[in-house]
């Protein structure tokens, strides 16, 4: 059953994709004329269009299995890497990269982001011990906070070298700069996804906390470490490339664990569809809503995803009071 | 006649409290009017500090300018330092405050509602007195329509409530985004210039509106003290011991809203700094009875702001905003209170 | 006269009291007792206000207490529920003067300051008077909750669960306490227990409650026979006289039968097998 779900899933995206290839400000490439290109219109696909559409595939898809990730190792439905400062360590690092290398390579940002990230998420993790409370809400809102107070060094820091309008590039994620030469890091992530599902069950496992999982002879710390890695490196590698999408991974997972039950390994396929559709469909949107300007993703990204998360918690209330 | 009779019956009251206080007792109530005294005192030290230091130009001009800003200062610290007190003996919660309870976000809204519908041609035409009334008249009464959907509800969600009002602040801010876009650039400009907390420019006669308004508030505030006193052992035993608890409640409500409202549609949102200043008030003055809490917390509040916009503005010459620094050692503060928290 | 009229009462659509109809008497301790969800502490919340009923009235006396002014129910019947969540610094003198506020509303007047020294002499406080409540233990703390609603002075004490929290010594002292200030000061004390045999040695009369209905009461000798016990608790609980007090012993599902071991003899049949069924039986009983 599940294999049908993962192979329709695959074809409408695969369709989605292939029409949203007709869409861009060069207006003389319209859905028509794919079919087939001529060299001009094909010289526009190769070097807009489809590094356009793979970012967007790639970045739709690893922050939401980052997110279903970090749920599974937290045992916890609200975090993700937008709701544990994972994100906002990243731009930390992103801005620290760049104040102290004034012309660094994508590459340099990217390795100094990365470990700003793994640093901020294994932060989290840390307090995530100490908690007293571990429900879910008091999880998240710690999350938040914690992601906010980073933000706030990150302004604070940008503020006192005049950089506050560069952060907008990475706080607010679009894919309209992205050409060819300029979006390939992001296939870092799809290596990293496979990592991911080997270790899909032992992610399960983990969350169910360190006496249950090394009585099942696992190494938590190791299996934990690993998680950090693979979410620590495709939430950076996506906010260093095209810049933070809120929300995405937190709502994606949930929505698409609760129509499918909460096995990693069948759900992660899908789930990585599902963001990646959901991030094409938020950018055909910013395209043409008020077209030829465009919006960015992570705006109409988080309006939905905002409200889909008050519907998340105020059901998570709901069956908690029952 | 009858003020003499009170006076008597006060005189009586004092001194059989005295009779029946034990040493240990004793001491402690002169060790909270130290307490008060000293953080009374801090607050004057604070305002002739910012007042005075480093004039350089015109002497006038600088009190002029600082005078106001001091006053707008104080006013702010008192009405968010009173007002947040007596919120979180009301939620029953020491993690709760107006402006965590989505009280900020509000305020974005109103404004952006404001430009969006008006246009900021309007916005910017109208008198500072006009645009502050239609603020503070807006976030009174969507301030209390708030207060009264989170009250009416199982106070158990309170947190959820929280959450939810944390998550709409980031829609305003995806809100916000998409109106950069779509309103004109000039809009857009005075919707952003009211978002952030400012201190620096404050009209002057508004200042005297918002003050009076504040101290009226205040005043409103003093008879309901030793209710919220009872508030505090919370509903049942509230309810047992013969409060009012729902007219108690919505009464000091109502003062909260007023005093919350003017004094962010005067300088702006500062999120946390209810947060900072409530709880620092509780852990400083070691009382339950909220004459002193509330004191205790406005004399905080006070200092807090005027102490830290005079290290912020005079120190680090303007180097970042104080709302900036409110919110990083307030989101810190905050993220340790949850932490901590046991019970919702 | 506490008289509870034909009250109902539901939480969503479960129904928690069905059509309750009570008498307490004046001057009396009396147990409420029955199993969890039975509606023993929503009764309570009725009877002293805390939850309207849907349907039905109780009166204090002449008082109907959802329509009487609220401090004057507040100085006929005092209530103490489970959970005292104080987040205030208080000390326990501090908490007692809180049992004069139906009075004085906070301004404190000579005689209530004699009432206070008073109610904390009674419950042997005067140590512990400035100390912080959250420095007390559990019993010093549910000693000073008593110590404030004697203050209140009513003519009528409500009590959900004092024991709840308090280990054996403390709870038999409390019990010891509470029947003391029925005899000593003439105050009617209502309480709702979990354990019968507390009921049964402590009070003089015993409503029991299953399904939102009351079953039965009386004294506790007519309460404590085993075909009453098995329709309130659906438990066969056999019941022991020792010394005319009437003991239910619940700890065995099957009640052995015949007359146990009296105090102070050893258990004959005591094998270690059958003392671990027992503590099971306990635990499943107490979740």
């Amino acid at each position: 059953m599940r294999a049908v779900h993962v192979w329709i899933a695959a074809g409408v995206l695969l369709v989605g994709s292939y029409l949203s290839l007709g869409i861009g400000a060069a207006s003389s490439v319209g859905v028509a004329d794919l079919f087939p290109p001529t060299a001009d219109e094909w010289h526009i696909l190769a070097t807009s269009r489809i590094p356009r559409l793979m970012a967007i595939l790639m970045a739709g898809a690893s922050l939401s299995v980052a997110g279903l990730i970090m749920q599974r190792i937290t045992a916890n439905r609200f975090v993700s890497p937008s709701t544990s400062g994972t994100v906002e360590a990243a731009v930390l690092g992103i801005l620290i990269a760049t104040m102290l290398f004034s012309s660094t390579s994508l590459v340099v940002k990217m390795l100094i982001a990365i470990v700003t990230a793994i640093a901020g998420t294994m932060v989290f993790l840390q307090m995530l011990q100490r908690i007293q409370h571990r429900e879910g809400i008091v999880v998240a809102l710690v999350g938040l906070m914690y992601g906010g107070v980073l933000a706030a060094i990150t302004t604070f820091v940008a503020y006192q070298r005049d950089m506050v309008q560069y952060l907008d590039i990475w706080t607010t994620g679009s894919f309209s700069g992205i050409l060819e030469g300029r979006y390939e890091p992001l296939y870092i992530v799809l290596l990293v996804g496979v990592i991911g599902y080997l270790f899909a069950d032992r992610f399960t496992v983990i969350g169910m906390g360190e006496s249950f999982a090394t009585n099942l002879g696992l190494n938590y710390q190791r299996i934990l470490y690993i998680g950090l890695v693979v979410v620590s490196v495709m939430a950076a590698v996506v906010v260093v490339v095209v810049g933070a999408i809120p929300f995405l991974g937190l709502i994606v997972p949930n929505v698409v664990t609760l129509l499918l039950g909460d096995n990693v390994k069948k759900v992660l396929p899908l789930t990585a569809l599902a963001g990646a559709g959901f991030v094409l469909a938020c950018d055909v949107v910013g395209r043409t809503a008020i077209y030829p300007y465009e919006l960015p993703v992570a705006t109409i990204a988080g309006g939905i995803g905002g409200v889909v998360f008050i519907w998340l918690i105020m059901r998570s209330a709901k069956g908690a009071s029952v | 006649m009858t003020f003499l009779q009170a006076r008597r019956d006060r005189t009586t009251r004092v001194a059989a409290a005295l009779e029946h206080a034990s040493p240990e007792e004793r001491r402690r109530r002169t060790r909270i009017r130290v307490i008060l005294a000293v953080l009374g005192l801090l607050c004057v030290v604070a305002v002739v500090a910012y007042l005075t230091y480093d004039v350089r130009g015109s002497w006038d001009y600088a009190m002029d300018l600082r005078t106001r800003q001091v006053g707008s200062l104080v006013v702010v610290g008192a009405a968010v330092g009173a007002s947040s007190l007596v919120f979180q003996t009301i939620a029953g919660s020491r993690i709760l405050t107006p402006s965590v309870m989505g009280f900020d976000a509000l305020y974005l809204l109103v404004q952006t509602i404001i430009v969006f519908f008006f246009g900021s041609a309007t916005f910017l035409m109208m008198g500072v007195a006009e645009r502050f009334l239609i603020n503070a008249g807006a976030l009174v009464l969507f301030g209390m329509l708030l207060f009264r959907w989170l009250f009416g509800r199982n106070s158990r969600n309170l947190l959820v409530l929280v959450l939810v009002g944390i998550v709409i602040g980031s829609l305003f801010n995806s809100l916000t985004s998409l109106a950069s876009r779509v309103l004109s650039p000039n809009d857009f400009l005075t919707l952003q210039d009211v978002m952030f907390a400012t201190f620096n420019t404050v009209d002057g006669d508004l200042l005297w509106i918002v003050g009076a308004v504040c101290v009226v508030g205040l005043l409103a505030l003093v008879p309901l003290l030793r209710y919220l006193d009872v508030v505090d052992l919370g509903y049942d035993s509230a309810i047992a011991l013969g409060l009012p608890y729902h007219r108690v409640v919505t009464l000091t409500l109502a003062v909260v809203t007023l005093l919350v409202a003017v004094s962010t549609a005067l300088v702006g949102p500062m999120l946390f700094l209810g947060l900072i200043v409530a709880n620092l008030a509780r852990q400083v003055v070691p009382s339950h009875r909220h004459t002193d809490l509330v004191l205790g917390s406005v004399l905080v509040g006070i200092l807090a702001t005027v102490a830290g916009q005079f290290v912020v503005g005079h120190l680090m010459d303007n180097g970042t905003t104080l709302s900036v620094v409110v919110n990083l050692v307030g989101g810190i503060y905050f993220i340790l209170l949850l932490m901590r928290t046991v019970r919702l | 006269m506490i008289s509870v009229r034909d009250i109902t009462h539901r939480y969503d659509k479960q129904v928690v009291l069905d059509e309750v109809g009570l008498t307490l008497p004046v001057g009396q301790l009396t147990s409420i007792v029955g199993a969890n969800g039975a509606g023993k502490s929503t009764l309570l919340s009725v009877i002293s206000r805390l939850i309207k009923p849907e349907r039905g009235t109780v009166f204090i006396d002449d008082l109907d207490v959802q329509t009487a002014g609220a401090d004057a129910i507040s100085r006929r019947l005092a209530v103490l529920r489970q959970d005292n969540r104080i987040t205030a610094r208080l000390s326990v003198v501090d908490l007692v003067r809180f049992g004069r506020f139906p009075y004085s509303k906070g301004r404190l007047t000579p005689e209530d300051h004699v009432v206070v020294d008073e109610a904390l002499d009674y419950l042997d406080l005067q140590p512990l008077r400035d100390r912080y409540l959250d420095q007390l233990s559990g019993g010093q703390r549910q000693r000073a909750y008593i110590a404030m609603i004697l203050a209140q002075d009513t003519d009528y004490i409500l009590l959900d669960e004092p024991l709840n929290n308090l280990d054996m010594k403390h709870s038999s002292s409390m019990m010891t306490l509470l029947r003391r200030a029925a005899d000593d000061l003439g105050k009617t004390i209502v309480l709702v227990l979990h354990d019968i045999n507390f009921a049964s040695c402590f009070s003089d009369h015993i409503v029991a409650m299953r399904d939102g209905k009351v079953v039965v009461q009386g004294t506790p000798a007519e309460i404590m026979q085993r075909e009453t016990l098995r329709e309130v608790f659906d438990m066969d609980i056999h019941v022991q006289d020792l010394n005319g007090m009437r003991l239910g012993i619940f700890w065995t599902t099957g009640a052995p039968v015949g007359p146990l071991p009296l105090a102070g003899q050893p258990e004959t049949d005591g094998s270690p097998g059958q003392a671990q069924d027992e503590q099971a039986a306990e635990f499943a009983w107490r979740a």
